[in-house]
Parts: C-alpha cells; structure tokens; sequence
C-alpha cells in the first residue's frame, strides 16, 4: 500500500471495530483495520456466554455472534478490514510493520489507533512455585480450546481467581465435562460479587479463601497441586491448573517501542483523548487498562474514534503534557496524562480508577493542591472507580488523587 | 508418538547412551567418523535432562581451571562451534561478556581471574575501570567498582546446536532410539545392551546420560568412580523490552561453587538472570519457587536498573550433573570398551562438540578404526535467531500461529515433518519457540493442541471434549 490510510486500528475486537466505524460514520475515507485472527470480535469470540451487543446494536448476543454481526458492521460501513495480518512494531512516524500470510510490508497513516485488548497473566508471571507440566492454562486459552476445536486441556482443574472471568471459566468447565476439584482465591475475599459467593457451594465446587498453590506437581502432565489454606499445606489431586483473570494489556507493541507503558497500567499512558506520548498515536478499549466489559471497550473505540476524526482536520497535537499523578493504593488512573486540547469534545469524560487492593478513606482529585471532588468509602481492587475530569484540569499544572487511608 | 523406527538389525558399532547435547554431538562425531550410531534416549525428546535448561552462553573457557581437561574440551568445542556453525544453520550472537565487580574485594580478583584467563591462553581480556566498563554499557548499576572485559564469550540458542547435531548424525546413518531406557549390560568382546524397547549388540558404549551418568555406569556393570549430586538452577526471562538495556553478558565474580547469577541476552531478543546453584537429591523435579524467582528479579534490577518493572516472560528450573568433585568426570575403559562423559556440570554447551572429539580419540586408543563416510550430507536447521530472517519476513508463511515469537505455520509443519521431529510439547517450543513468548500459550495453545493432535508423547488436549 503506497497511499498512507487516514487511520490503522490495530486490532478488531470490539474497541477496534467500534472506532473504525465511527471514525467511516464521521467521513474519515480511508480507515484499515488490522486483524490478526480471522474474524473480528477479539476476545468476545470464544465467551460462549456472556451477553454482549445489548447497549451497541439493541440485542444480545453471544461470543461468535457477536463477531459476525462487527464483521458486518465494518463491511457495511466501508471499513477496509485486513484479516490475517499481525503487526510486529509501532514505528514512532504513523508506520506500523505488519506480517501476513504475503510476507511483510510497512503501512502508514496519519494516525493510529491501537485496540489490542487485555490477556490473563500465565503461571510465568505470577512466579507460582513448582513443576512446569503441561495442563497450566488461562480461562482464555481453555475457551478457545473448547470454541475453536473442541477440545480439552483438562478434566479435573484447580481453579485459581474470584473474579468475573472465574465464574465464566467454571461455567466452561461444566458445559464441557469437566469438574474442577477446587476454587481458590489468595485473598480474604471473592473478587467479584455474587455469583460467585453461591455459585461454588451451589455447584459443590469447593472455594476456598485465603488459599493459594505452594507446588504444582507432575512430571508430564499436572497430577496434583499442594496449597497453603488456613494454615496448612494440603494436596489437591487434580489434572490442570487454570489461572483466571489477573489480566494485562496486550500491550508489547507499546512496550518495545520508545512510547513505553504506564508504570501503573501496564498500557499505553494516554490524555484526556486516548492519545499516548507520541501524539500519533492513540488507544482504546482494554490496552488501556485490565480490564472491563466488551460493551465498555466498544463505547471507549466509539469515543476515541470520535476524538481521532477531529484530529485529523488538525496538525498533530505538541507533544508536552502533564502527567496525573496519585497516591499509592490507587493502582491506576486512565487517563493518565493531560494536555491541553482544542478538540471541542475528548475521549474520556471520567477519570478511571483503580486500587491494588482494599482500602477505606477518602480519595480526592487536586487540581494545583486544590481539591475539586472527593469522596469517601471502602474501595475494593479490580472494581471501576470513576471521578470526574473538568475541562478545567486540562489547564492544571499539578493534577493528583490523594489518598487518606482511615484505618 | 513418532519414534524412529527400530533398525532392522540391532548391531552397531558405537551406542551412546541420552541425547542431551554431549550425547548429540558425540553421535555425530562417531557419524562423522563413519561409525555406525545408535543413540539411545530415555526421554519423549532430545534434550529432556539437564541439557535442556542453561544460560546459552558459548563459553571461551577464560575462568576454567587451569590446565584442566573441561579447559581443553571447553576451548576445542568452542573453535569447532565457530567453525561449523554457518554451514549448519544455527546462532551466534557476538555480545562479549563482562565480570562485573560489586566490590572492592571482588575488584582485587579481577586481575587474578584475568592472569589466570590468559594463562588458560584467553588473550581478548581488559580490565576496566567502572566508568570504562559503564561507557560500553550504560545500563549498568552505578555500584560498578570494576569489570573484566571478555570479547570471546557469545550467546548461543543451546536447543538448535545439539538438534543440528543430530540431524547431521541421522544424515550420515545414525539410529536415534527414544523413549528407551538402557535396563543393562553385559560385555564379552562386544556389548550386549538390554533396553525398555529390545536387545542392541554394539561394540563399544559412550554413556553420556547426564544426571543419570552414575547409574547407567551401574547398569552397564562397570565399577562406579563418582556419584552424581544434582545442582538445580532456577531462571527468568524477562520481556523482550529488556533486550535493549543488555547488550553484554554481565557475569559475576565467580566463586568456588558457582559461577553465578548471570544477566544476559539471549538469541530470542529476551533477557535471562540465573541461574541458582542449589544442591538437592531428586533427579527428576526441578522446581521453581517463587521466593527465589523473586530474588532473581531484585538481583537482576540491581546490576542493571532499567530492569525493574519489566514484565517476565518465562520462568524455568534444570539440574546441573555435578558431582563430588568439580572436573569433568571422564573415564576410558579400553578393556571394556566403554566412556564415560560424567559430571558435565556446567560449560556443556561450550565443551559438547570438544568432548565428542575426546570420545573419539578415546574410542581409537581401543583399537577399533572405521572407514570415514565418502561425502558428508549438507544439513542445516532453522536458526530462530531475534535478528536473522525469519520465516514471518517471508511470503506463503500460512499464518503466525504465536504472535508473540511469531512462528508461523510452515515453521510448526516443518519441525513436525523434520528428521527429529519433537517427542513432546517442550521439544516443539525449542524447535520453534511457539508458546515461549510473553503470553505462553494464552492465544495459540489451543490451535497448537490442535496441529500436534496425535504427535506429542503426552498430548496438549486430554482427549476430545464437546464439538463447538
């Protein structure tokens, strides 16, 4: 392609497909959509149950067709979608190198929108002690075992997490005739609320807080865990481990290149647009920040897509900006970073929060040591937490989240 | 699984015993030499004890003891590596090594490690001061004192060297056996070796069986001269954001035990620190444990800063084969026709191709002499390296399968149809690095599951579930 498109979204699940729509329903001509899969929908395409396309399309869907109807979607509204095609770095000029099945090439646009979604962290990640069989996998990995090929890693996993995504793997697991022999969380507490304070028991599934895996063992396949749990180490046989939530995003293109990520997001940091550093370059949906709902990431796609056809009947914006800074059980905020804009509207209308872990206090926003919202509670981790972003924080020189902890 | 078919005739010249990567090459040099091979292996795959687990490092044998036989084997396998490593496909990556010095105590060892490195007949060796040290690589901790600089010392891909290796062995006639296990031996003029998978007659016997090197000599009925004591070393590779921070290996001031915790790259684009030297007496597990994992990672982020914070990739855990004593172990029984390449503890990698050339030379003191074959088969293997031409970079690759590492589907299609195809799921990961990536399976495990379907020892997917 020698003509630079208008706009590369990298990535076609729903952040992705949701900004290339807007970005045709706003006249932007020529907008390409990089997918590396086949099929757009992203993460959505193997979550055989959870609702999606309630708020977006007017019906629900599930996981495969919810991807048809965003292939659809993009074909209708004339987006330029390129299956098969997996970027291998964010050049810092509007240039991304791609690889497909026609061997490399370089496109360039005026702007680039980043949408390469969220993943579970692997076992290597999370450091956990033992041997290194096979049958350790992510809910993500089961799911498209099970949607892609019918197949199965497992038959009797230990399940580990209590979030969202651990009731949808559980589900997995019983749809596909596998019964996990055991539920655990590290915490005191179940990450996510109901279902899963009555699923386990419901179930007869045993969930166990305050436990977690102090060996994994087995030398081909796992044969059987040993967990610390109220104070003793206890064996659980077992075939497989599966790892849940933990997510983070995808990333790496960020991360390799001189952009960088957000110490606190792991993501590309971005302003009050979606824009990152390199004001080329946007993002949207759950790179930002691991992570939230499908209908959350296509709402966020739509917004930035919005922001980028603004953008581009300008000159780039300067690269200064000023950084939003917080204190410490605030793990992360999105955005990250303010400049000032001359866009009538941005991106992101919320700041978006969230805490490493539980805390009770009060968490305010200061805007040059002034403090314009404020609120106290008790503040689980892995939850949203949204505080407003004035447009006059765009004009803050300092813009920081105290926190004062209530013990 | 796909084992090489059992010869027709059970009668060879040479058996030798594992297939890690002394096994390999000395299969080969025994091939090369015009001997008829059989390489016999108790794992699914080449590569299943410690060899499958090192830092990668093509050692110059700077800091081995002097006049010691592993100096000698070290130096040969590292000149015949640099010889023969074009033709056959595999990686070099030219970084250079520095021994870091994190105090004055250890700084006053430089200069003894640098005299004896030059002894040991190493001349690329500088000892530098902090801030030369820091002006070659800037990433380093600023707690530097001083360095030695060692410009020999490379980064290897430690799964594709012995796979050549083979490779080159099978060209020129050798039979690989796996999933067998020499049960045991009797000599009368010839060996008569019982195995899990039928009887082999051969004429001499090369045990090269690793952290199983004592008990095979037991087996064969040949008086034991040491035990083997497994050392375990635990590893992380982090991200391959860190590549950029580590051009250099960065080695520590060794001690009498270990060399030490190690930073460096590694041929993938990633960056490596390990590993532990932890004694135990299992064999078989080599654990990781998070506490230790941890360590490494404050360990590494105190030599180079820039560190801190990057993700980690992969986690892994081999066994070292040591033994009571610190030399290599290696013994010729010219009345029974049999070697012993014992107690490779460390610098195997470096010394497989200078050890096989030692079997060899042993083997010709028993008397024995084969005809060299007319014309040597050219072979090669892929060479994964971050920075050579990749099959990604070509048309017609069918599609990436791991996006992480991206290994495309050619690349998976070949190392199943190749002349050793992998034995199990580890083997395919070292032949294409598909799953070894940031997010270890977590896209393409399942597509991958689906393409081995039939070929691994044990399987990805326990059996079929529910069609989708």
């Amino acid at each position: 392609m020698n003509t630079p498109a208008d706009v590369l979204v990298v990535g076609g699940g729903p952040a992705g497909v949701a900004a290339a729509l807007e970005l045709r329903r706003r006249g932007v001509e020529k907008v390409v959509l990089l997918e590396r899969d086949c099929h757009l929908g992203g993460a959505t395409r193997h979550c055989s149950h959870s609702p999606f396309g309630m708020r977006e399309f007017g019906r629900v869907y599930f996981g495969a067709g919810y991807g048809r109807r965003l292939e659809r979607e993009a074909e209708q509204a004339g987006v330029d979608v390129r299956f098969g095609h997996s970027v291998v770095r964010l050049g810092e000029d509007g240039s991304v190198l791609v690889t497909s099945p026609q061997g490399v090439e370089t496109l360039r646009a005026r702007r680039i929108i980043a949408s390469t979604g969220a993943r579970e962290q692997p076992r290597s990640a999370r450091l956990i002690s033992g041997d290194r069989p096979i049958g350790v996998v992510t809910t993500g990995t089961l799911q498209s075992y099970v949607a892609f090929h019918g197949l199965m890693p497992f038959r009797r996993p230990v399940v580990v997490g209590s979030e969202l995504v651990s009731l949808s793997a559980i589900l997995t697991c019983l749809a596909h005739g596998a019964r996990p022999v055991a539920m655990l969380e590290q915490g005191s507490h179940a990450l996510a609320r109901a279902p899963l304070t009555w699923l386990p028991s419901l179930t007869g599934i045993p969930f166990l807080r305050g436990a977690e895996i102090v060996d994994i063992r087995g030398r081909d396949r796992v044969e059987a865990v040993q967990i610390r749990h109220a104070g003793e180490i206890r064996t659980l046989e077992c075939d497989g481990v599966l790892l849940t939530g933990r997510f983070t995003p995808e990333a790496s293109l960020f991360l390799q290149s001189d952009t960088g990520v957000d110490a606190g997001s792991a993501g590309p940091a971005v302003d009050q647009d979606g824009r990152s550093a390199n004001p080329l370059l946007f993002a949207g949906g759950n790179v930002l920040r691991a992570v939230e709902t499908g209908g959350w990431a296509f709402r966020e796609g739509r917004s930035v897509g919005a922001v980028v056809a603004a953008d581009l009947k300008r000159d780039p914006a300067a690269p200064e900006f000023i950084p939003v800074t917080y204190d410490d059980p605030v793990k992360l905020t999105v955005p990250s970073l303010l400049r000032p804009s001359h866009l009538r509207e941005g991106a992101f209308w919320h700041f978006q929060l969230r805490f490493r872990r539980r805390a009770v206090g009060r968490l305010s926003l200061e805007l040059d040591g002034q403090a314009i919202w404020s609120r106290r509670g008790r503040w689980l981790p892995e939850r949203r937490v949204l505080a407003p972003l004035p447009p006059r924080a765009l004009l803050a020189a300092h813009v920081h989240f105290r926190f004062q902890e209530e013990s | 699984m796909p084992l090489q078919s059992t010869p027709g005739h059970a009668s060879f010249d040479v058996a030798v015993i594992g297939a890690g990567v002394v096994g390999c090459a000395v299969a080969r040099r025994f091939a090369l030499a015009g001997a008829k091979v059989v390489l016999v292996e108790k794992g699914a795959d080449i590569l299943s004890g410690a060899s499958k687990a090192n830092s990668a490092i093509l050692h110059t044998g700077f800091d081995a003891p002097a006049s010691s036989l592993e100096l000698e084997l070290v130096r040969a396998g590292r000149e015949e590596y640099l010889e023969i490593y074009k033709q056959l496909g595999l990686s070099l990556v030219r970084t250079g090594a520095l021994v870091c010095a994190w105090s004055e105590l250890e700084a006053g060892k430089l200069e003894d490690i640098a005299r004896q490195g030059r002894e040991n007949g190493i001349s690329e060796l500088g000892l530098m001061t902090a801030a030369a040290a820091r002006a070659t690589m800037p990433t380093l901790s600023n707690g530097l004192v001083a360095a030695l600089e060692v410009e020999g010392e490379h980064i290897i891909d430690p799964w594709s060297a012995p796979l050549a290796y083979l490779t080159q062995a099978l060209a020129l006639g050798c039979v690989f056996l796996r999933g067998t296990e020499v049960l045991r031996g009797e000599f009368d003029g010839r060996w008569r070796l019982e195995t899990s998978a039928g009887i082999l007659e051969v004429g001499a016997v090369v045990n090269a069986a690793g952290l199983y090197g004592d008990t095979v000599d037991k087996r064969l009925g040949l008086a034991p001269e040491f035990e083997i004591k497994p050392r375990k070393g635990q590893f992380v590779v982090l991200d391959k954001a860190a590549f950029r921070h580590v051009p250099r290996i960065v080695l520590p001031v060794p001690t009498e035990i270990t060399k030490g915790i190690v930073v460096c790259p590694t041929a993938f684009g990633n960056v490596l620190i390990g590993p532990t030297a932890e004694e135990q007496d299992d064999r078989v597990r080599a654990t990781v444990e998070t506490r230790t994992l941890e360590a490494l990672l404050v360990r590494g982020a105190e030599i180079v800063p820039a560190l801190a914070g990057i993700p980690v990739t992969a986690v892994y855990a081999g066994l070292r084969p040591a033994t009571e004593k610190k030399a290599y172990r290696v013994i010729a029984r010219p009345e029974k026709r049999a070697i012993t390449l014992g107690g490779i503890r460390s610098t195997g990698l470096s010394a497989a191709l200078g050890l096989a050339r030692h079997a060899l030379q042993l083997h010709e003191g028993f008397g024995a002499a084969f005809a060299p074959p007319s014309a040597l088969p050219a072979v090669s293997v892929p060479n994964l390296t971050e920075t050579c031409q990749r099959d990604w970079q070509q048309p017609g690759h069918g599609e990436i399968v791991c996006h992480c590492e991206l290994v495309t589907r050619r690349e998976i299609e070949a190392a199943l149809a190749s002349p050793v195809p992998p034995g199990d799921f580890g083997g395919l990961r070292r032949r294409t690095r598909a799953g070894m990536g940031r997010c270890q399976g977590f896209y393409c495990n399942a597509r991958l599951a689906e393409m081995t379907r039939g070929r691994l020892a044990t399987p990805l997917a326990v059996d079929e579930g529910r069609k989708p």
